[in-house]
């Protein structure tokens, strides 16, 4: 009897633990701890951003990722951020901590242009 | 340029002057993507073309001049994509093929692009393969691709001398060279761009030159509107023209769309050169300008090298595409 619920613990046990793993919890999970930042993608492709235009809340790390065989980058027009030239698959990241709209383009092909609205 | 007529003019050319069946929008087709090249002579604005198969038809004294001399560009030493893996390949490839032109160049013009992402063993190896030229003059202006470092090392190699971002002139044997700066400092939305400063100094250049002088400028990005939608063009390009167009002989070399097409308009001719290392679509014809990837056997027949000739006398310069292939 006492194995019994010895046993029936160890499982219980392990259950919990493999709930609260990363990766297993429920798609919706109910608050973002307000520290932790969120990347949203922009992906380079043929010649243009993808979105072209994009709504993020302040703190919002945005992170563009060169999908072309040529390089890219990409420059805040009012000069709030500026990359090196990404080479294919190399990435840029910049967190967006004011409100505000940013438009930016790609330095290389200028005619390449995209608005980052930070609400 | 853009005041008589605003369209973009990238399919105007020449009448079936050899009698080929290639009327001017055939050449172009032919020329500028089916990758055959021509032989062309521009005479008091008139550009007169002929295949490079009939060149031996030719009277020769219409090829030779007093100059010649030889445009690359485009070599974008450091890319390796799937549209060519082998760009060291096709650059010494390109300088076999001026090794072996009958007559000797006296210089190599480059119209930029010369790295991928100048980087410092890019231009390195560039610098090591052209050595085998037959010539040791080589004029540089920098493409987009060769500013990535704002131009520092572009201004260190090939810019002594030169002005502002690396615009210069030079005279050889009665023609004015100018090699022109339209990649810097460029806007959101726009086009290439020369910018004021080098602007007024174009105006003084070429304000003690006698009417008589041919002129040939280059630059990287073409100076007419090639193709504005996909940024084939500069924005300033109409003006730097109004300052050479009273000369009686006028042609523009630009590098930057990997493919060769021409135009004429009055006295001015412009022309732009295949690129030693990777094809670029036609314009429209494709979702972007990314490089253009095509059969293996069919690459150097995209790439190549173009030959001038000045002869003096006719005001006439004598520009010949070849191909890799």
């Amino acid at each position: 009897m006492k194995l019994v619920a010895f046993t029936i613990v160890v499982i219980a046990a392990l259950t919990v633990a493999i709930f609260a793993a990363p990766g297993v919890e429920p798609a919706s999970s109910p608050v973002e701890p307000a520290s932790s930042p969120t990347v949203t993608e922009v992906k380079i492709d043929n010649f243009s951003f993808n979105p072209p235009t994009l709504k993020v809340k302040a703190g919002t790390t945005v992170q563009w990722t060169n999908r072309d065989d040529l390089p890219h980058n990409v420059v805040a027009e009012e000069k709030a951020f500026r990359s090196k030239a990404m080479d294919t698959d190399e990435q840029f990241s910049f967190t967006f901590d004011k409100p505000g709209t940013y438009a930016y383009f790609c330095g290389l092909h200028p005619k390449m242009k995209g608005t980052i609205t930070v609400e | 340029m853009s005041g008589k007529n605003p369209q973009p003019q990238h399919d105007e050319l020449l009448h079936d002057h050899n009698h080929d069946g290639i009327d001017r929008r055939g050449f172009l087709k032919c020329m500028a993507w089916a990758g055959t090249g021509a032989f062309c002579v521009m005479q008091g604005g008139v550009l007169r073309s002929f295949s490079l198969s009939r060149l031996s038809e030719m009277d020769p004294g219409e090829a030779k001049g007093e100059l010649s001399f030889v445009q690359i560009s485009d070599s974008h030493m450091g890319f390796d994509k799937a549209a060519n893996p082998d760009v060291v390949g096709t650059f010494k490839s390109a300088l076999d093929k001026i090794n072996s032109l009958p007559a000797r160049p006296q210089f190599i013009l480059h119209t930029g692009d010369i790295t991928h992402l100048s980087k410092p063993q890019e231009f390195d190896t560039v610098e090591q393969l052209i050595q085998s030229a037959p010539t040791k003059d080589v004029f540089y202006v920098p493409g987009e691709h060769d500013m990535l470092d704002e131009g520092a090392q572009f201004k260190d190699r090939f810019g002594k001398g030169s002005q502002g971002a690396g615009w210069y002139s030079f005279d050889q044997k009665g023609v004015h060279f100018i090699g022109l700066v339209n990649v810097v400092n460029l806007k959101a939305g726009g086009l290439g761009q020369l910018g004021n400063d080098q602007l007024e100094w174009l105006e003084k250049d070429v304000k003690h030159l006698t009417k008589s002088t041919p002129i040939v400028v280059f630059a990287h990005i073409p100076l007419w509107s090639v193709y504005p939608e996909w940024g084939w063009g500069t924005e300033d390009g109409a003006q730097a023209l109004s300052y050479v167009k009273k000369f009686g002989s006028v042609t523009v070399l630009n590098g930057h769309i990997h493919q060769t097409m021409q135009k004429v308009e009055g006295n001015v001719t412009f022309h732009t050169a295949a690129s030693t290392a990777f094809p670029q679509p036609k314009p429209g014809s494709a979702p972007s300008p990314g490089p253009m990837k095509v059969p293996a056997d069919q690459l150097r027949t995209l790439l190549g090298v173009t030959n001038v000739n000045a002869v003096h006398g006719k005001h006439a310069l004598a520009v010949v595409d070849s191909t890799l292939g």
